[in-house]
C-alpha cells in the first residue's frame, strides 16, 4: 500500500489517509493492535551487534562532529534560572572555546517559561534553517503529562507564542496503557494544532513516548505508530526523568517504525533518543544504528537528535583528544 | 601424591578492580637465572586512560576523608602487609634473585615506610601550613591541599620492587591525592601483590591504580594527559624524560625529576604533591 500524498499533512490527515474516513477509537485500536509483535530477543541482539562496530580515526572525527550537530542541548531542572539558560545558550553558540571551528548543536531545550530567555539570548542566531540554533520547549505538563487538555494546550500555545521553534510534548501514558488510544490520539492532534503560529506555519512537534513507562516493546511500537498517525514530526524516547530512559533497542525499534512509515508514505519522521546518553561512545552506537536502519540521510538535525546535557562535554573531550593528540580533561570544558 | 601448582595471574589494578589489559597483551617476568616466574599484564594507553578516569573519580572522596582517617588507612596497609611478610619476601627473593634475609629486609623497610608516612597524614599540614603575619586585622592562613591526580613511574632499578613503589605511592596519597603508578617493568609482581593489600585495607578503589608493562610506552600518555595534575618521574631515568617534562608542561603539571634508587622519605616529597591555599578572615568586626 502506498499513499499518494507524501507531503506534510494537516493534523489527523495521516490517520485518515491510512485508516479511512471513519476514524474511530475502534478503527485506531484495530490498526494498532493489528501491528505484528516485536521479537524482543532479535531486537536486543540486533541492537547489541550494531553497538560493536569499531569507529576510529577519520570516521570517528566525522562521527564526533555529527553528534555535536545533532545534540539538543538540554536543561530541564526545577532549579533552572535565566542565568543558567543564558550560559546554556552561550555554550551552544560556542561549544569549545579553544576551537572556533567547532560545530554547533541543533537546539537548546528548556522549560516553557525559559523560552523568552533563550530566544533573547540567541538573538539573530535563532533558527536552524538559517544556520543558527533552534529553541525547543517541553510542554503539556512535562514530564508527567498529568494535566487537563486545556492546560496542556495553553502550555503549548504559550511556548509557541514566546518563540519556540520546536515543542516536545509528552503523551498521556496512563490513557495509553489503559487502552484509550483515541484519547492519546486526540491530544496529540490538538497539541499539533496548538503548535500553529499566526502565519500558519507549525512549530516542530516532538512526541515523547516515555518508553520507560510503556513496559513492553509492543507498546513502544504501537505508541510510535499512534504518534506518527496523529501528526508528530519527531518521536522521542523519554523525558529523561524516568529510568530507564533511552536505550539502543528501543531507539532501534522506533527507527524501524520510522523506516516502515517512510516505505509506506515516503514521508520522513524524526527520532530523538533522550536521557542516559552520556558518552561519545554511546552516541556513536546510535549513529551506527540510524545509518543501518533508516539510512545515512537521517543523520541530519531535521531527522535525528540526541536529547542530552552531559553528552556534549564528553564529545568535546574526545574532539580535543583527536585534535591535540593527548587525552583531555574536564578542566578544558565548561562546568555545567 | 603430587599436587598441581596453581600459578597466579598478575593483572592490573584499576579503580579497585583487577582487570586484564584492555589490549589483551601480557609479558613474561623472569627471576634469577632467567627462570620464568609469571605472566604480567602489559598495559596499553587505554588502560592508562581508564586508570586516570578511576583516579579522578576517587580523588574528591579520598580528599574529603579526614586527615586522621587517611593516616589510619595508611597504617592499616602496613598492618596487612605485616601479616603477609612471608609471601612478599618470597616474591621479592624470587624476582630480585636475592637472599631471603635481604628480601625480608626490603619488605620490612617497606612496611616501616608505610607507618612513617601514615604518621604524617594528620601532621604535615601543621608543619607546612602557616598563620601568616599581615598588616591588618585579619587572620591569614595558608594550608596545603592535595593537587589532585598524580601519575608516577615507580623506581625501575634492581632491589626496589616493593620498597620503590611504596616510596612513590605513600607520600602522594597521604595528603588526599589519587595516583596512577607504572610499576617496575622488570619486577612488577610485588606491586600487584601490594595492590591486593591496598584493595583489602580500606583504601578506596581508584585512589591507587597500578599499571604494569612498559613505562616507555605508557608514560608519554600520562605525561600529556590533561586530567593529571602532577607527574613523578622517579624511575624514569632511562626514558626520554625531558620530553615527558615538556609534555607535562603543556598541560600545566608539577614534575618531579628522576632519582636513582629509592627516593628518600622526606616531608618535601609530601609537600610537592600539594597546593597551598591561603585564606583571609577578619579578626573581629570592630
Amino acid at each position: 500500500m502506498t499513499l499518494e500524498h507524501p507531503v506534510a499533512l494537516a493534523p489527523a490527515d495521516r490517520a485518515v489517509q491510512l485508516l479511512g474516513g471513519d476514524l474511530t477509537e475502534k478503527s485506531l485500536r484495530l490498526h494498532l493492535e493489528g501491528l505484528s509483535g516485536v521479537d524482543a530477543v532479535g531486537l536486543e541482539q540486533r541492537a547489541a551487534s550494531l553497538g560493536t562496530r569499531s569507529i576510529k580515526t577519520t570516521s570517528k572525527a566525522w562521527a564526533i562532529d555529527t553528534i555535536i550537530r545533532l545534540v539538543d542541548l538540554t536543561t530541564l531542572e526545577g532549579a533552572d534560572t535565566p542565568g543558567k539558560v543564558r550560559s546554556l545558550v552561550a555554550k551552544a553558540l560556542q561549544p569549545d572555546a579553544s576551537d572556533p571551528g567547532c560545530p554547533r548543536p541543533a537546539a537548546v531545550c528548556v522549560y516553557g517559561d525559559m523560552v523568552p530567555i533563550a530566544v533573547d539570548a540567541l538573538g539573530a542566531n535563532q533558527g536552524l534553517d538559517t544556520g543558527g540554533i533552534n529553541v525547543a520547549a517541553v510542554a503539556t505538563a512535562f514530564p508527567s503529562g498529568r494535566a487537563s487538555l486545556a492546560v496542556k494546550l495553553a502550555d503549548t500555545r504559550d511556548a509557541v507564542a514566546a518563540g519556540a521553534d520546536e515543542i516536545d510534548m509528552v503523551i498521556d501514558r496512563g490513557a495509553f496503557l489503559s487502552g484509550r488510544y483515541g484519547r492519546v490520539f486526540d491530544e496529540i492532534v490538538a497539541v499539533k494544532e496548538a503548535c500553529r503560529r499566526d502565519d500558519g506555519s507549525y512549530a516542530h512537534l516532538k512526541v515523547i513516548l516515555e518508553t520507560g513507562e510503556l513496559n513492553t516493546y509492543d507498546n513502544v511500537r504501537r505508541a510510535s505508530w499512534l504518534s506518527i498517525l496523529a501528526g508528530g514530526d519527531f518521536i522521542k524516547t523519554s523525558t529523561g526523568k524516568v529510568s530507564p530512559a533511552a536505550t539502543l533497542p528501543v531507539t532501534l525499534l522506533m527507527l524501524e517504525v520510522v523506516r516502515d512509515w517512510h516505505r509506506l508514505t515516503g514521508e520522513q519522521i524524526g527520532v530523538k533518543p533522550a536521557g542516559g546518553i552520556r558518552t561519545s561512545k554511546d552516541a556513536i552506537k546510535y549513529l551506527v544504528t540510524v545509518a543501518e536502519t533508516v539510512g545515512e540521510q537521517w543523520l541530519t538535525p531535521h531527522l535525528f537528535r540526541f536529547g542530552a546535557s552531559s553528552l556534549l562535554n564528553d564529545v568535546l573531550l574526545q574532539r580535543q583528544r583527536l585534535r591535540s593528540g593527548h587525552y583531555s580533561g574536564p578542566d578544558y570544558v565548561t562546568v555545567d | 601424591m603430587s599436587r598441581l601448582a596453581v600459578p597466579k595471574t598478575y593483572k592490573l589494578y584499576i579503580g579497585g578492580q583487577f582487570p586484564r589489559s584492555e589490549s589483551g597483551r601480557s609479558y613474561e617476568i623472569v627471576g634469577a637465572g632467567d627462570r620464568f616466574l609469571a605472566n604480567a599484564a602489559k598495559a596499553s594507553r587505554k588502560d592508562a586512560r581508564d586508570a586516570v578516569r578511576a583516579a579522578r573519580a576517587a580523588q574528591p572522596g579520598w580528599a574529603r576523608a579526614t586527615a586522621y582517617n587517611r593516616g589510619q588507612v595508611l597504617y592499616r596497609v602496613a598492618e596487612v602487609l605485616e601479616g603477609r611478610r612471608g609471601q612478599f619476601a618470597d616474591e621479592v627473593a624470587a624476582v630480585e634473585g636475592v637472599a631471603d634475609a635481604e628480601a625480608l629486609a626490603e619488605v620490612d623497610a617497606a612496611i616501616d615506610l608505610w607507618v612513617w608516612y601514615a604518621g604524617w597524614a594528620d601532621k604535615f599540614a601543621q608543619v607546612m601550613g602557616n598563620a601568616n603575619p599581615v598588616a591588618g586585622p585579619y587572620f591569614n592562613i595558608s594550608v596545603p591541599e592535595p593537587t589532585g591526580v598524580v601519575a608516577a613511574v615507580a623506581p625501575q632499578s634492581r632491589g626496589t620492587s616493593l620498597l620503590g613503589i611504596t616510596a612513590v605511592v605513600a607520600p602522594a596519597i597521604l595528603s588526599g591525592n589519587s595516583i596512577v603508578v607504572v610499576a617496575s617493568e622488570r619486577a612488577p609482581l610485588s606491586a600487584i601483590s601490594l595492590s591486593e593489600v591496598l584493595a583489602t585495607s580500606d583504601v578506596p578503589g581508584g585512589v591507587v591504580n597500578v599499571l604494569t608493562g612498559s613505562p616507555a610506552e605508557i608514560a608519554p600518555w600520562l605525561a600529556s594527559h590533561a586530567d593529571v595534575n602532577a607527574l613523578d618521574l622517579c624511575g624514569a631515568e632511562r626514558l626520554e624524560w625531558v620530553d615527558l617534562q615538556i609534555a607535562a608542561a603543556q598541560t600545566l603539571k608539577r614534575v618531579l625529576t628522576p632519582e636513582p634508587g629509592v627516593p628518600a622519605a622526606t616531608l618535601e616529597r609530601i609537600g610537592f604533591f600539594t597546593e597551598t591555599k591561603t585564606v583571609w578572615h577578619t579578626k573581629s568586626m570592630l
